[in-house]
C-alpha cells in the first residue's frame, strides 16, 4: 500500500516535471517574452526586445530582426502575439515559428525610430557576420566597424581563421581593428596595429572613427591617432579636388542639357525664347505621364519609362515649338523686344495651364533602378543619376551635331542661318525650315526635361529655374555656336563648383554673374564668335 | 535705344492691343461677378493661386473654402451665409498689398485668411494697419513680430524650431550640427535663433555649420559631400533644415543617392510636411524628421473626421492634409466664435475680443489665443514613413504657448506681446515702456 502510493507519487511528480518541461519554455521562455515585448509599442521595450532576440541564439533570432528592419515584422496589441510576414508573403508567429494564415485585424507594423534602426542594423550585423554570401558577410563586417560593438570580437575572429574571401576578409580585419580601438582592455600593440590597418582604409568612416577615439588612451596610440587623422585629411583633400572636378562636370551637363536646345532657337535662329524653360518643363510632364501610365497599366515596364518618354517629349515639345513658330513667331521676326516680351507671356500661360491640368504641387517622378544609388570611385560618390545624365548629354550633342552636319535639313539650317535670301533663292522653303528649326530646338528642350525630371521637382514651375542659367551659357559661350555652348556650360558647371566650397553657394552664384559680365564685356560675342558674314546678317 | 523702343510699341498692331484689353476686361468682369448682397458676411481669401508659391498656397485657399462651405452647412455666422472673396496675388509681393486693399476697400471683407511668406506678410501689414482689418497667417514663421491686426495661427520658433533641437538633443544625443537653410529671412531668424539657443546649451562654434542657399537650388552634390564631411568627426551629427518647399526634393534625392541615411545623420526639416513629400519617392528617406504641430497620421477623432470630410470637398480621395490647413481650421474657428460673442464682426470688437478664445485642434488638444496674438500648440516630431506620412516619434507633454519674440536673441528676449493689458506689440519689461527695440 504504502510502496503502492508512493510510486504513485512519483509518477505524479515525474509527470509534473516533464509537463513543466514541455510546457514552460513554450510558454514563458526567456526567448519568448523578448518577442512578446515587441506588441507594446514602446521604443525602450522594442529596444530591450531586440537585444534579447539577437543574442537569445534562437534560428527565428535572424528572420524576426531583418522582418523588423523591412517592417515586415507585426504585433497584435490585444494578445500580444508577435507575427513575421516573410518577403514570400507566408505568414508566421514569431514566438513559435508555426504558420499563420492571416494576420489579425488588430495588428500593426512595430515601429522603429533611428536609435532602434541603428540597434536593428548592429543586431543585424552580428547575425549575419557568417552569412554563406560573402557580399553580405562585407556589409555586416562594415557595419560592426561603424558600431565597434566589442561582443561581436569573438564570432570575428573566428571567421576570420576560415575567411577564404579577400575583399570580406579586409573587411573583418578592418571591423576587429575598428573593435580593439575602442576595446578598454586591448595592449597597446594591438591598439597601435588597429590605427595603421584603420589609417589603410583611409576614408570618412575611418577617420570618423579616429577623431571619435576619447582622451582616455596610451599616448603613444593617440599620437599615432593624430598623425593617421593628418594623413587621411590630406588624402581626401586631393580627393576633394576630383570631387568638385566631377561635380563640376555633372553640374556643366545639366546647364548644357538645359542649353542646347536655346542654342538652336537663341544661337542659330536669333528668336530670344522666354518660354524654353516652359518646353523643358513639358517635357518633365510627359515623362509624369509616362510613368503614370506604365504604373498603372504596365508596372513591368517600369525601369524603361524614360526610354520611353525621351522619344515622347521630343514630340510633345517640338509640336508645340512648331505651332509657337507657327502661331507667333514668324510674326514677329526681327522685333526682338516683341518676341521677348510675346514669349514671355507665353511661358507664363504654359505655367498657368500646366497648373490647372495637374495642379500647383509636385508631380512624383520615380528613378528607374539603374538610376538610383551611387558607387564608389576612390574617396568619392558618384551617383548614378548624375553619370547617366552627363553621358545622356553628350549623346544628345553628338546627334545634334551630326544631324546639323550631315542631313539635309542640317544643311537647310545652316542655309537658311547664313543668308536667309540666298537661301531663298536656291529654293529652299526658308519659312518651313524656321518651324522644324524651332521645333528641333524646343523638342531638344522637352529631352532635357525627360533627364531634370530625375533630379529636379516637377512642378510648374521647373522652367523657370533653367532660363536664366541657360541664356547665361548660350551668351558666355558664344551666340551661334554649339561648341561655344559645350565649353561654356562646363566652364560654369566646373567653375561654379570650385568656388561653391569657398565662397557658398549664393555668393557663388553672385560671383559667376560677374565674372561672366566682366567677361562679355571684354569679349561681347562670347568664347566662340562667329566670324564672317553671318554676324553682320 | 529708348526712342526705338517706344516707337516699337506704338508700331505695334492696334488691333492686338484691343483684343489683350478685352480679354483682361472679361477676366476681370468674371471674377468679381461675385454679387454684392447684405446678407453675407465676407471672408477674403489672400492666397497665391499662380507663380512659384501656387504650389503650397493653392491648398490654403481649398481650404478656408471648405471650411466656409462647412460654416454655412451649419447655418453661417450671426444668421447670415458667408460668402468666399478669393483673389489671386501671383507671388508677388507687391501684388499681395494691392490685392489686399482691394479686398477691403472694395469688396468689404470682414475678415482675410491670407499669405505665406513673411515677406508677402510684411507687404500686407501697412495696408492692414491702415485700413484697420483683420489677417490670419497660417504658416510657421521667424517670429519678432507682434501685431495688432495679425493673428498668427502657425508655429513661432520656440513651437517649432527648439522643441525639435532638444528632441535631437536628447534622444539622438546629437554633438554636432548642420543648420542649412534658403537664404531669405525666415531660416536666417531661425538659425540666429537655433545658433544661440545651441550655444547657450554648450555646443561650440566649430560644431556648428551654417550653410544657405539659393531659392529653388537645385545642385546639392557639394552641400551633401559638405555633410558628409562634417559628419565624419566622429561626433553625432544632424542637420536642421529650413530649406524651402522647391529646393527640398532635389536635396532629399542627393541625400538618398549619395547615401546618407538617418540612421547616420538625421534631417530634421521646418518646411517639409505631407505636400511635399506628396512628389518624392520617400523610400531612401525613412527615418528623417519633421517637425510640425500636426501630423495628417495623428489618431485623433476630430481629425479623422476632418481628413474624411476635406477628401470629400475635394472629390480626391488621396488628398493629404498638413499643418498649415490645420493652423486655418484653428483660426477660422477662432474667428467665428469671436465674431459670435461680440454679435459683430466690426474689426477692433472682433480683435478685442480674440485673446482667451479657445478652438479644438485636429490633434487632440484645445488651443487657445493669446494676448500676443500667437496660439498655443502641441509639437510633434514626426519620422518619414515609405508612404509619404510620418509616424510620430516623440510630441511635447502639453501645449506650448508661441512666444512672439525669441527668448534667445539679445535685442528681443526683454520684449512681449500684449494686446490685452498693455495694448502694445513690443512691451519691453525692463524699461517698462512700449516700443522697445523691435524688428
Amino acid at each position: 500500500m504504502s510502496a503502492n502510493f508512493l510510486v504513485r507519487i512519483r509518477a505524479a511528480l515525474l509527470a509534473i516535471l516533464l509537463t513543466a518541461a514541455f510546457v514552460v519554455p513554450a510558454q514563458a521562455g526567456p526567448f519568448e517574452d523578448a518577442v512578446a515585448k515587441f506588441a507594446n509599442d514602446d521604443f525602450s521595450d522594442t529596444d530591450e526586445a531586440i537585444g534579447a532576440v539577437a543574442t537569445s541564439g534562437n534560428p527565428l533570432a535572424f528572420p524576426i530582426i531583418s522582418a523588423l528592419q523591412d517592417g515586415r515584422l507585426s504585433a497584435d496589441p490585444d494578445t500580444k502575439k508577435v507575427f513575421v510576414t516573410g518577403s514570400d508573403g507566408k505568414i508566421i508567429d514569431a514566438a513559435t515559428g508555426a504558420a499563420v494564415d492571416k494576420l489579425p485585424d488588430g495588428a500593426a507594423a512595430v515601429r522603429l525610430n533611428n536609435r532602434l534602426r541603428r540597434t536593428v542594423e548592429a543586431a543585424l550585423g552580428g547575425l549575419t557576420l557568417l552569412s554563406p554570401d560573402p557580399a553580405k558577410r562585407i556589409a555586416a563586417a562594415q557595419s560592426v566597424f561603424k558600431s565597434h560593438e566589442e561582443n561581436a570580437l569573438a564570432v570575428i575572429d573566428g571567421a576570420l581563421a576560415k575567411e577564404t574571401n579577400k575583399g570580406a576578409k579586409a573587411a573583418f580585419t578592418e571591423a576587429r581593428a575598428a573593435i580593439l580601438l575602442y576595446k578598454a582592455d586591448a595592449t597597446e600593440v594591438e591598439k597601435l596595429e588597429a590605427v595603421a590597418i584603420v589609417k589603410a582604409k583611409g576614408d570618412q568612416e575611418a577617420m570618423a572613427l579616429l577623431t571619435g577615439l576619447g582622451s582616455d588612451v596610451p599616448p603613444n596610440v593617440a599620437r599615432a591617432a593624430a598623425s593617421a587623422i593628418a594623413s587621411i585629411q590630406s588624402n581626401l583633400a586631393m580627393w576633394s579636388m576630383v570631387q568638385n572636378a566631377w561635380y563640376g562636370l555633372s553640374l556643366g551637363s545639366v546647364l548644357l542639357l538645359a542649353a542646347i536646345g536655346l542654342a538652336i532657337t537663341f544661337g542659330v535662329m536669333g528668336v530670344i525664347n522666354m518660354a524654353h524653360g516652359e518646353m523643358v518643363m513639358l517635357g518633365a510632364y510627359t515623362t509624369f505621364v509616362v510613368q503614370e501610365v506604365i504604373r498603372t497599366r504596365y508596372p513591368g515596364l517600369f525601369d524603361y519609362s524614360l526610354l520611353i518618354a525621351v522619344p515622347l517629349a521630343f514630340l510633345v515639345a517640338g509640336a508645340i515649338g512648331v505651332l509657337i513658330e507657327r502661331g507667333i513667331i514668324r510674326f514677329l521676326y526681327g522685333r526682338p523686344l516683341e518676341t521677348l516680351l510675346a514669349t514671355w507671356g507665353l511661358s507664363l500661360v504654359l505655367q498657368q495651364a500646366v497648373r490647372t491640368m495637374f495642379g500647383p504641387t509636385n508631380r512624383e517622378v520615380g528613378n528607374p533602378s539603374w538610376m538610383s544609388g551611387a558607387f564608389e570611385l576612390g574617396q568619392i560618390t558618384i551617383t548614378y543619376n548624375r553619370l547617366w545624365i552627363l553621358c545622356f548629354t553628350l549623346a544628345v550633342f553628338v546627334i545634334l551635331l551630326a544631324m546639323l552636319r550631315y542631313t539635309a535639313l542640317g544643311l537647310e539650317m545652316r542655309a537658311v542661318t547664313q543668308n536667309r535670301r540666298m537661301a531663298a533663292s536656291m529654293g529652299i522653303a526658308t519659312s518651313r525650315v524656321d518651324a522644324l528649326t524651332f521645333g528641333l530646338g524646343s523638342g531638344i528642350a522637352g529631352i532635357a526635361g525627360v533627364a531634370l525630371s530625375q533630379i529636379d521637382n516637377v512642378s510648374p514651375n521647373l522652367g523657370q529655374s533653367y532660363i536664366i542659367d541657360s541664356f547665361m551659357v548660350v551668351v558666355f559661350g558664344g551666340v551661334g555656336n554649339l561648341w561655344g555652348t559645350l565649353v561654356g556650360a562646363f566652364t560654369l558647371g566646373i567653375a561654379n563648383k570650385f568656388l561653391e566650397p569657398v565662397a557658398g553657394a549664393v555668393l557663388g552664384k553672385i560671383a559667376i554673374l560677374v565674372l561672366i559680365i566682366l567677361f562679355i564685356q571684354k569679349r561681347p560675342r562670347g568664347l566662340f564668335a562667329l566670324k564672317g558674314r553671318a554676324v553682320e546678317a | 535705344m529708348l526712342t526705338q523702343l517706344t516707337h516699337d510699341i506704338t508700331t505695334m498692331s492696334r488691333r492686338r492691343w484691343l483684343a489683350a484689353t478685352a480679354g483682361l476686361v472679361l477676366g476681370l468682369a468674371t471674377f468679381s461677378n461675385a454679387k454684392a448682397a447684405d446678407d453675407t458676411i465676407k471672408v477674403g481669401v489672400l492666397h497665391s493661386l499662380s507663380g512659384t508659391m501656387a504650389i503650397s498656397e493653392t491648398t490654403l485657399k481649398d481650404t478656408v473654402l471648405f471650411l466656409i462651405d462647412e460654416q454655412n452647412k451649419k447655418g453661417g455666422v450671426l444668421g447670415k451665409k458667408l460668402e468666399a472673396v478669393v483673389v489671386d496675388p501671383a507671388s508677388n509681393w507687391p501684388l499681395f498689398a494691392e490685392k489686399a486693399r482691394e479686398l477691403i476697400t472694395k469688396d468689404k471683407v470682414s475678415v482675410v485668411f491670407g499669405c505665406w511668406t513673411s515677406v508677402s506678410r510684411k507687404s500686407v501689414l501697412p495696408v492692414f494697419k491702415e485700413l484697420n482689418s483683420i489677417l490670419f497667417y497660417p504658416v510657421q514663421y521667424e517670429g519678432e513680430e507682434s501685431e495688432r491686426n495679425v493673428f498668427y495661427t502657425g508655429a513661432a520658433p520656440n513651437q517649432q524650431a527648439i522643441p525639435a533641437v532638444d528632441y535631437l538633443m536628447k534622444d539622438e544625443k546629437v554633438k554636432r550640427w548642420v543648420l542649412a537653410g534658403t537664404d531669405y529671412v525666415y531660416p536666417r531668424t531661425t538659425n540666429k535663433i537655433l545658433e544661440a539657443y545651441l550655444k547657450s546649451k554648450g555646443v561650440k562654434q566649430e560644431d556648428i555649420m551654417i550653410n544657405y542657399t539659393p531659392f529653388g537650388h537645385s545642385d546639392w552634390q557639394t552641400i551633401v559631400a559638405d555633410i558628409k564631411k562634417f559628419g565624419s568627426a566622429g561626433k553625432k551629427t544632424a542637420v536642421v533644415s529650413t530649406i524651402n518647399g522647391d529646393a527640398n526634393v532635389p536635396f532629399y534625392k542627393e541625400l538618398g543617392n549619395q547615401g546618407i541615411k538617418a540612421t547616420d545623420i538625421p534631417v530634421v526639416a521646418f518646411s517639409v510636411g505631407e505636400e511635399e513629400l506628396a512628389g518624392i519617392d520617400t523610400k531612401p528617406l525613412l527615418g528623417h524628421l519633421a517637425a510640425w504641430n500636426y501630423f495628417q497620421s495623428i489618431k485623433d477623432p476630430g481629425n479623422e473626421k476632418f481628413i474624411k470630410a476635406w477628401q470629400a470637398y475635394t472629390k480626391n480621395p488621396k488628398r493629404v492634409t498638413n499643418d498649415p490647413m490645420e493652423a486655418h481650421v484653428i483660426g477660422f474657428e477662432m474667428w467665428v466664435k469671436a465674431v459670435e460673442k461680440v454679435k459683430s464682426t466690426d474689426a477692433d470688437k472682433v480683435i478685442d475680443a480674440l485673446p482667451g478664445i479657445e478652438a479644438k485642434n485636429l490633434t487632440g488638444g484645445t488651443s487657445k489665443m493669446l494676448p500676443n496674438h500667437h496660439i498655443t500648440k502641441p509639437v510633434f516630431i514626426g519620422e518619414i514613413k515609405a508612404n509619404g506620412q510620418f509616424d510620430v516619434v516623440w510630441k511635447t507633454p502639453g501645449l506650448v504657448a508661441g512666444d512672439a519674440w525669441s527668448k534667445e536673441l539679445e535685442g528681443s528676449k526683454d520684449l512681449i506681446g500684449d494686446w490685452v493689458g498693455k495694448k502694445c506689440g513690443n512691451y519691453n519689461t525692463k524699461t517698462n515702456k512700449c516700443g522697445g527695440q523691435g524688428s
